[in-house]
């Protein structure tokens, strides 16, 4: 069994490794990722240092990225944003992707009453007020980074578990499914084995996409006081802040914009090379 | 005196009582056109708003959207003119008994209805009888219920009587007066005047198209004259940078610019040669309270060092782009009870280190910050989410305290839940918030230490037994200087207690398009001659 | 039958769905009150209690619950708690023609347009027309709404006054013919149609791109290639039907999402639609209000999810519901 693993795993680093794209992804979400944990070395500035006589400067030699409202550096700003804005969608999407996944095989490959159970579960979940489920997260705990990503988390799985259910549906009716269980395969090991690599396009491209919605979402969310705290940075604040003086301070909103932007593409590079790595139809 | 939600939501005020006083604030050169012309009737102006009006039954409304509306289609018995003091509107004449006890008001006669109906005594009844009705959900009975009687001697006066002298009783017939005719014996909640008002007022309603527009035209029977503008329009436009490009794009005349766009994006010829611009402060202030139940901020001198440690002309530059002045007490500068000479503490972090060690407030840890009997020296400033100019206030504050030794937390929370979960139960620290102010002094339930129950407006728990004093005296009497006296003395004390400190006032920036001729700013803003503004016949556009 | 006992299901569901928002809703802080009287010191302190009674909020919950569901029974969501009292049907018959129509030329324009952009990405997969694609679409999906919405209008509105910046009709526009008006309407909505669809791009292109990859890998595309079939032949009729199944679920998803809108979106625009009357609901605690737009959005979702599930089975023969 161990070696099985061991090779499945070879085989998939292998097709990975050869396809470019797939691979500058990956280096690209890694570099994101180191950038943010040496920010306290990489940033030029100390990202919540105000300066109320030098506000909105425009990007200069010292100010790469220009100053933000309150005279603060916004390349420093973004390069601790990072820590907050990686982590919630990695984390967020990271609940919301597995939740759905398992809710949506479960759901697919049992069918009859499980399935009319889990999606009528879906159904209350699509309709439940999230806004207010919020308002009363900010009485009860504590502002803090974790309530925002398990809030995305636990409010957005819903659209995953059914696109995966649909494409369970299908697949369960595949012929070597059918085979897998003749030889006595038990269900976990269909599902997880036979079914989850092939329904797994879709979970990757609404995670990819996930990925820059839970950014974004976590900036609304700061505003209604449930997430980080002022004068902490994340792209999605910095983003929200630059509105008001976008005609002008267009660096505001720029930089942080294209930060989101380079994140996503990398992220869903990284989604379709790990999709064609894990199908064994794709011929390269 | 109500709380502003939104700094940058305040709906550009045309009722006079919003309004404060004109300073010697710039303004950009007139185009040369504007000198020689005289006033036509024609053209239309369109003003355009963040807020929707909820109602147009003025007494039902607590927003100031729909109070700018109503302010064109009522009229009040009495106005404050462009100098601020109080005049006749509906009533022709108003006097006060000798005691104080007795206001006699002499109404206009000939004054008709929107519907032809001729305007009485019977209507202030009316609306005097609906505010003060149990039954009626308004916000405005408490003045009201002062009112010990009133009586109409014939269809033109009204006197009415109270237990003793109170001050705002004057101001507080400047109410918006209701159709009697349209509204007696019916539910007021479900009259369809809420969406089709019938007043006394300067403009007529016209339509009301939810959510885009409200048009008003002028009503030719105007006591004071027919406006010669043929419309009024309210665009609702919820967004200011949306706002601020329709303005230039020549689609709106009338707005409220914001700090950065006042000082930063308005300042080209090609923009000054199509736009009035124009500043004076406006009549709320921005503040810190703090919450005096706390074991940290019953000392006075931690409260002064607080004040000490922070630098208000860096928040008006860093937040109002210099569009705004110091407050140092709850009156604003250039209002007849404000005293000049009370003493603010100015910006002096050694004086605030001083003053902290004085307080027991000596030792610092590791991270500078200040601690005593092992604690260190840390609250947390609480604030409303959606306003952007407190939140940027806060972290400067936070940064300024850093150097002192304060370690502050900023916590933005949602209003509705703000209200209730913190404020009225007092679970707070510190909070920062603004009041907009009335044009009277009274400030007898933010400071008055009845008004301390929950769900009341002096939340902070400020108790002091001569200020209350003060207070009672102040609204019991109409004699100015004796009122004067009393809130001189308030200011005075309010600074050296420093139960709030006072941030900043900030200014109020309208911009009028240059069609629009008659403009003129004075100390009670550009909207008090509104009805004599016109557009010269070669430049009308609608 | 299968149809008869989900359409049967519907009934209890929504109850539910409405007993968990009515609760949820109601114990959430804040209350409709105190954003009409709080900080206004004129304000006595019966002037709450009295408008609490007014709304029937001193009643305990569950008899405020019967009352709604009794109301919503005969189709009555009951009156708004804002100061003008209305109905909240009238609020959002209001509103709901803008926003629906708005919804749907987008929906229409986003499928119309990512629909051939996957495919296309699809099979020219890895091409140079395939990566730029990909970027077009993750701009358009990572723009800050806003951004793109304030730039547009700078453009088209100030700059070159081409198209109206925000609203829906023009100041006397009810002057106009017939034929004009259509024309000012329509002027008024390219930005907004624009932006709404641009952003939305990405994700339904993407879907549509990976699943077409999907089923071209597949034995029977194959098989048909072998047959001879032109690549036209194969990719819309055999393909093209099998990809279309993930895009059904969306479309689903889509359904209820028409009566909503972006707060943001419309805010920005100055649309006056669903979005901004729930945020306002919301904002404010106007119970009724949000409830009714709630109940309105459950029901859809619900309808939409049913109709999903019944293309499958119809796109898919494969599907053999129980």
């Amino acid at each position: 069994m161990a070696f099985k693993h061991t090779y499945f795993y070879a085989i998939f680093w292998q097709r990975f490794k050869r396809n470019h794209l797939a691979m500058s992804g990956a280096c690209v979400v890694a570099a994101l990722f180191v950038i943010s944990l040496l920010a306290q070395v990489i940033a030029p500035w100390e990202p919540n240092a105000i300066n109320a006589w030098s506000v909105l400067s425009p990007p200069s030699w010292q100010h790469w990225f220009g100053t933000d409202e309150l005279g603060r550096d916004v390349l420093s700003r973004i390069i601790f944003g990072a820590q907050i804005s990686l982590k919630v969608g990695f984390v967020a999407v990271g609940i919301a992707v597995s939740i759905g996944t398992v809710v949506g095989l479960v759901s697919g490959y049992y069918s009859g009453l499980v399935d009319a159970t889990l999606m009528r579960f879906v159904d209350i979940m699509l309709c439940f007020p999230a806004f207010f489920l919020i308002l009363a997260v900010i009485t009860v705990r504590e502002p803090s980074i974790w309530n925002i990503m398990i809030v995305i988390g636990l409010t957005g799985w819903m659209g995953v578990a059914r696109l995966v259910r649909a494409e369970t549906l299908s697949i369960r009716e595949m012929d070597y499914i059918l085979a897998a269980r003749c030889i006595g395969c038990s269900d976990a090991r269909i599902i997880f084995r036979h079914i989850l690599p092939n329904a797994i396009s879709p979970v990757l491209v609404s995670a990819s996409l996930g990925v820059a919605g839970a950014i974004l979402t976590e900036s609304a969310l700061s505003f209604l006081g449930i997430g980080v705290l002022p004068p902490t940075p994340s792209w999605g604040n910095i983003l929200t802040s630059g509105k008001d003086y976008i005609e002008f301070a267009w660096w505001l909103s720029l930089f942080p914009g294209l930060s989101i932007l380079i994140t996503v593409l990398a992220y869903n590079l990284l989604g379709e090379g790990i999709r064609d790595a894990l199908d064994p139809r794709v011929k390269r | 005196m109500s709380m502003s939600r939104g700094g940058r939501a305040v709906v550009f005020l045309l009722a006079a009582c919003l309004l404060a006083a004109c300073s010697s604030g710039e303004q950009a050169p007139f185009p040369v056109s504007q000198v020689a012309s005289s006033p036509v009737a024609g053209d239309a102006i369109v003003e355009g708003t963040i807020g929707e009006a909820s109602t147009l039954i003025p007494i039902l409304a607590s927003d100031s959207a729909s109070h700018a509306v109503a302010g064109q289609i009522y009229n009040g018995l009495v106005k404050y003119d462009r100098n601020l003091t109080i005049t006749g509107d509906l009533a022709e004449s108003f006097e006060i008994s000798a005691d104080g006890l007795t206001i006699t008001f002499h109404l206009r006669r000939g004054v008709t209805w929107h519907d032809g109906a001729p305007f009485t005594s019977r209507d202030v009844l009316y609306t005097y009888r609906v505010i003060i009705d149990p039954k009626t959900p308004t916000a405005y009975a408490e003045d009201f219920k002062q009112v010990k009687s009133i009586s109409s001697p014939d269809d033109f006066t009204v006197r009415v009587t109270y237990d003793k002298p109170f001050a705002p009783a004057l101001a507080s017939w400047g109410t918006n007066i209701l159709p009697a005719h349209l509204l007696e014996g019916q539910d007021i909640t479900k009259s369809p005047l809420a969406r089709k008002p019938v007043g006394t007022g300067p403009y007529r309603f016209k339509e009301w198209i939810a959510g885009q527009k409200i048009v008003l035209d002028a009503n030719p029977a105007y006591f004071e004259g027919r406006p010669y503008l043929d419309r009024y329009i309210y665009r609702i436009i919820p967004d200011t940078s949306t706002m601020y490009m329709e303005m230039k794009a020549g689609a709106i005349d009338l707005m409220n610019l914001t700090p950065v766009q006042y000082a930063r994006q308005t300042t080209s010829r090609l923009f000054t040669s199509r736009f009035n611009k124009f500043r004076y402060p406006s009549s709320g202030y921005l503040y810190m309270g703090y919450n005096l139940r706390h074991p940290l901020f019953g000392d006075k001198r931690i409260r002064q060092a607080i004040t000490a440690a922070i630098d208000k002309k860096e928040l008006i530059h860093g937040v109002l782009f210099g569009m705004g002045q110091k407050a140092h007490g709850p009156i604003v500068p250039g209002r007849w009870a404000y005293n000049p000479d009370v003493k603010d503490i100015d910006y002096n972090p050694k004086h605030a280190g001083e003053l902290l060690a004085s307080a027991g407030w000596k030792e610092k840890n590791a991270d500078g910050i200040l601690v005593k009997d092992g604690k260190p020296f840390q609250f947390t400033i609480l604030t409303n989410q959606g306003n952007q100019q407190r939140l940027l206030s806060a972290q400067i504050i936070q940064q300024r305290l850093k150097y002192v030794g304060i370690d502050v937390k900023i916590r933005i929370v949602e209003w509705a839940t703000f209200l209730k979960e913190y404020i009225d139960k007092g679970k707070f620290e510190v909070v920062m918030l603004a009041w907009n102010i009335s044009q009277d002094p009274d400030m007898y339930d933010v400071w008055h230490s009845s008004k301390t129950n929950a769900g009341e407006l002096n939340f902070i728990g400020f108790k002091n037994a001569e200020v209350d004093r003060l207070l009672v005296e102040g609204r019991g009497t109409f004699d100015i200087e004796k009122r004067k006296q009393a809130y001189f003395r308030i200011q005075e004390i309010l600074a050296e207690e420093q139960p709030y400190t006072f941030l900043y006032v900030p200014d109020a920036l309208p911009v009028v398009s240059a069609r629009i001729r008659g403009v003129e700013p004075a100390p009670a803003g550009i909207g008090h001659n509104q009805i004599k503004w016109y557009v010269p016949k070669n430049e009308q556009v609608y | 039958m299968y149809l008869l006992k989900r359409i049967l299901m519907l009934i209890p569901l929504m109850l539910g769905i409405t007993l968990i928002t009515f609760t949820v809703i109601h114990l959430a802080p804040g209350e409709p009150v105190e954003m009409q009287m709080a900080m206004n010191p004129k304000v006595g302190k019966d002037a709450r209690e009295r408008l609490r009674k007014f709304y029937g909020l001193d009643r305990p919950l569950h008899e405020q619950y019967v009352t709604w569901v009794g109301k919503l029974a005969r189709l009555d969501l009951g009156r708004s708690f804002s100061p003008d009292n209305r109905p909240v049907l009238d609020k959002i018959k209001e509103r709901l023609p803008v926003t629906l129509s708005l919804n749907i030329i987008a929906l229409l324009l986003e499928f119309g347009l990512a629909i051939p952009i996957g495919i296309m990405a699809a099979t020219h997969r890895d091409t140079w027309l395939d990566k730029g694609i990909t970027v077009f679409v993750f701009v358009g999906f990572a723009v800050p709404t806003f951004w793109l919405a304030l730039l547009l209008m700078y453009f088209f509105g100030v700059k070159l006054n081409w198209l109206p910046i925000s609203g829906l009709h023009s100041l006397g526009s009810d002057n106009f013919g017939t034929l004009r008006y259509l024309w000012d309407l329509a002027k008024h909505l390219v930005m907004p149609v624009m932006v709404a669809s641009f952003g939305s791009l990405a994700g339904l292109s993407r879907y549509m791109r990976s699943t077409m990859l999907n089923v071209i890998g597949q034995d029977y595309i194959t098989t048909a290639r072998a047959k001879g079939l032109s690549e036209r032949v194969v990719i819309y009729k055999h393909a093209l039907r099998n990809a279309l199944l993930p895009l059904i679920t969306l479309l689903g998803f889509s359904i209820p999402g028409l009566i909503g809108g972006s707060v943001i979106f419309e805010t920005i625009f100055a649309i006056p639609g669903m979005g901004q009357l729930f945020y306002q609901g919301a904002m404010s605690r106007d119970y009724p209000v949000v409830m009714g737009i709630l109940v309105i959005g459950a029901f859809l979702t619900l309808i939409g999810n049913l109709i999903a599930d019944v293309c499958y089975a119809l796109a898919d023969p494969r599907i053999r519901q129980s």
